[in-house]
């Protein structure tokens, strides 16, 4: 026979205010197998907590009831109570008679019943639950960042610096994301390579990072602390090894392309690194253009490579790694606007040009060396159109969401437009301004003060005349057709997510919003934690994001990481399913509702009868199992029950509500 | 045989007495991660709304077997909710659709058995849609107000 405790927390006037706290005291006197009841000021302070154990220890108690708030406020807080009592952690069940009740009711009579009503429930519940205990799960010590941009980076040497081993993967030749392409940022105009490579180079350097690039994620199966993951290092044909870096095959190499990392305004040649300050330092060959892969002819860089570094033969190569946790750092990609703006040329112009393009023609490093020419003709531009919210804000053609940095790398652009160009005059198309962050609407301010001229609406179409573009647009504010003739058009298009963040959400049950972005656990609470327990969010993977934002979360995540890593082992969730081993009769169905993979069938010999028998019976993996009891409800044998929230627990609070 | 209208369920008839301080039970079935942290943040706001609906946490949605709606049907609550993350945002990735197809067949179900469909809703309900809590709340109890009490297979003796 169990030995309910109720204890109704006052929570000051929170409760009391509008519930009769002592009516519904009263009332749970008479619910069965309730052996005390008391009332407490604030059950959640050191008193309250007090008084309870006291009381379990006074009267004996084996289960305890705590009408008071939400479970989701301080369940946690009570288990740990008991935790330091006789009674199991999870003898307890939480009647939430504030937010449901005092807080929402106005009338005290209709809130007292109600909070009865509850409290009721919840001594049926606690009646039928059993001691549970977690089981200890280890943990691997090595992190796997995936994606090299600087939030991966900034992740991957927080870990590292920790003294804990980081697997760095990047799907580029090099580490570096889009920040390294930029030329400046806002606000303080920093060089943008000045700070970035840097971070790679410490990166490269580090003893306790393993830069894999050229490699994607192919595969993942596991649980917090113990992820094994597959990853797919494609072919360089470069042997990292003996490769000194030297250069002198990208020299010689005849086979001209474009380049993507230039945008298009320069070419690279097949055995390449993207940029001179590439990290690892080392090119690879990009077989699709390579002469000697595909028509087995030219081996320049063989023959010229001192180190005998070159290697036609080599293959793609599948690694598979454990690693304790994992950090999705894939970064962002900028919509595809040639598809979706006819009305801008389609892609057609050739000055009419993304903001990542003009970042290249304005960096020092650059195509031309930072000298802002059109890319038809290589003339300068005198004047110039700026188009925000291309593909953002947009619900119809591109996206409904803001994109965040589209307004401030705006006005920076219009900044540096008017600071390189003598006489220049810069246009800027906008829907709003929005310059939140620290020093951003002084910045805003200071365009304005160069002489960038803001024009409130949206540019409807441009079209070509002479050498030059004329935007047709409205002026909302005078309410008036602009038509603007410029040399050059630059559109600061939406962010989207990299598609191979759908494939590496989906690898490690992340989910993604409509949009494609990561979904984190809590958007306030939880911002870089994600729904599968070891698995965090960095940088514009989880949604548009500027670099100080991608890096405070890159920290905020590898904090998460080194804080896992610091203890010796994890506490499970006991509230996992169990099988029933005499109902099941081995269908498999809750194999393919598990959105975890944590239930398999194994053949079983049992001895059934006195006869020995094979059957397949449902076997749950402990670690994978995150409690979520969709299988139970598939299970038509009723073999399988979640702990915590068995069939029989919830069928008693049913009945209790119905008494 | 020929159904005469006019006769009536003899239980409703001995029922009326009761019926006039009746006062609608609604069972709400709500997942942890959205519905409930959505009526704490009805509660936080101190929204106001009936008191008639009584949440029954679950860890998702995709928990609520069909039995357990049949059996609160039996045991006579007037009206039973299931609320959960919207689809594609459930906390278990995948739980909430299989609730959404298992009891898009258990509503008709329902009617089939002779319980009117109003008396079963499904709702999803986010963390952040307090004021959809409420509506759904509002909309539940008006519509169960509406119908009365359910004596439909209802257990004797209670």
């Amino acid at each position: 026979m169990s030995r309910i405790g109720v204890f109704i927390c006052h929570c000051g006037t929170n409760i009391a205010g509008t519930v009769n706290v002592s009516e519904v005291a009263e009332a749970a006197k008479s619910l069965p197998h309730v052996v005390h009841v008391e009332e407490n000021k604030y059950a959640c302070s050191d008193p309250g907590q007090n008084a309870i154990k006291q009381a379990i220890e006074e009267h004996n108690l084996d289960r305890i009831v705590i009408g008071s708030c939400s479970p989701r406020m301080h369940e946690e807080t009570f288990r740990k109570m008991l935790s330091e009592t006789s009674v199991n952690p999870y003898m307890l069940e939480i009647a939430n008679i504030r937010e449901q009740c005092s807080w929402v009711h106005k009338e005290k009579e209709v809130g007292t019943e109600k909070s009865i009503d509850l409290v009721r429930m919840s001594a049926a519940k606690v009646d039928r639950n059993v001691p549970l205990y977690s089981g200890e799960i280890p943990i691997t010590k090595r992190a796997l960042v995936i994606g090299g941009g600087i939030a991966g980076i900034q992740a991957a040497l927080d870990i590292a610096d920790a003294g804990f081993p980081v697997t760095l993967v990047e799907k580029e030749p090099s580490i570096g994301g889009k920040m390294v392409m930029l030329d400046k940022t806002f606000p303080t105009m920093d060089c943008s390579a000045c700070i970035c490579a840097p971070k790679m180079n410490e990166a490269g350097a580090h003893p306790n990072i393993e830069i894999m690039n050229l490699s994607e994620v192919e595969d993942a199966t596991g649980y917090i602390g113990n992820f094994s993951v597959t990853i797919r290092q494609k072919a360089k044909y470069i042997d990292y090894d003996k490769c000194n870096g030297c250069g002198l095959c990208e020299q010689k190499c005849p086979s001209k392309v474009v380049s993507e990392f230039e945008r298009g305004l320069a070419q690279r040649r097949a055995v390449y690194k993207p940029f001179p300050q590439a990290v690892p330092s080392k090119p690879i060959i990009d077989a699709a253009n390579c002469r000697k892969i595909n028509e087995d002819r030219c081996g320049v860089c063989h023959k010229l490579c001192g180190a005998d570094a070159i290697n036609y033969e080599d293959k793609d190569e599948l690694i598979t790694q454990e690693y304790g946790a994992v950090i999705i750092a894939t970064g962002y990609e900028l919509i595809d606007w040639t598809k979706l703006y006819g009305e801008y040329g389609a892609g057609a112009y050739p000055d009419v040009i993304d903001g990542l393009t003009f970042e290249r023609l304005i960096n020092a490093s650059g195509p031309t060396e930072g000298k802002i020419v059109r890319p038809s003709d290589g003339k300068e531009p005198k004047s110039c159109v700026m188009i925000k919210c291309v593909g953002s804000r947009d619900p119809h053609k591109g996206k409904a969401y803001c994109s965040r940095a589209c307004c401030m790398y705006g006005a920076k652009h219009a900044h540096q437009f008017l600071e390189k160009i003598e006489d220049g005059e810069c246009y800027v198309f906008y829907m709003d301004v929005r310059a939140a962050g620290k020093g951003y609407d002084e910045f805003y301010m200071n365009t304005l003060e160069d002489g960038a001229v803001y024009v409130r609406g949206r540019i409807s179409h441009i079209y070509p005349e002479g050498s030059q573009y004329v935007c047709v647009g409205e002026d909302t504010l005078s309410k008036k057709l602009v038509t603007v003739s410029a040399d050059m058009v630059v559109l600061d298009t939406a962010m989207v997510a990299q598609e191979s963040a759908d494939t590496i959400g989906r690898l490690f049950g992340v989910t993604r919003n409509l949009d494609g972005w990561l979904t984190e656990a809590h958007p306030k609470l939880r911002p870089v934690e994600t729904n599968t327990a070891g698995v965090y969010l960095a940088g514009a993977a989880q949604g548009p994001k500027d670099i100080p934002d991608s890096v405070a979360q890159a920290s905020a995540a590898a904090a998460k990481v080194i804080g896992m890593f610091c203890k010796d082992s994890l506490e499970s969730n006991p509230m996992i399913c169990t099988v029933n081993e005499i109902n099941c009769r081995g269908c498999g169905d809750c194999v393919d509702v598990c959105p975890y993979g944590a239930i398999s069938t194994q053949s079983v010999d049992r001895r059934e009868n006195s006869v020995w028998v094979t059957r397949t019976l449902a076997f749950i993996n402990a670690g994978l199992c995150q409690g979520c009891g969709a299988c139970t409800a598939s299970c038509k044998a009723s073999a399988l029950d979640l702990l915590g929230f068995t069939n029989e627990q919830i069928l008693q609070e049913v009945d209790a509500l119905c008494l | 045989m020929s159904v005469d209208s006019t006769v009536q369920d003899p239980k409703q008839d001995t029922a009326t007495a009761e019926d006039a301080k009746w006062k609608p039970k609604i069972l709400a079935f709500t997942c942890n991660w959205c519905t409930y942290a959505g009526a704490d943040l009805a509660g936080l706001n101190r929204m106001k709304y009936p008191a008639d609906v009584r949440l029954l946490r679950v860890p998702c949605s995709g928990r609520v077997n069909p039995q357990f709606v049949l059996h609160a049907f039996l045991k006579g609550c007037d009206g039973v909710l299931v609320c959960g993350c919207h689809p594609g945002d459930c906390h278990y990735a995948t739980g909430n659709y299989f609730t959404r197809r298992r009891m898009l067949l258990y509503r008709r179900f329902l009617e089939y058995f002779g319980i009117e469909p109003e008396r079963f809703m499904v709702k999803w309900i986010s963390g952040s849609e307090a004021g959809k809590f409420r509506d759904t709340v509002i909309e539940a109890s008006e519509a169960v107000n509406k119908l009365g009490p359910n004596y439909k297979y209802r257990e004797e003796g209670r």
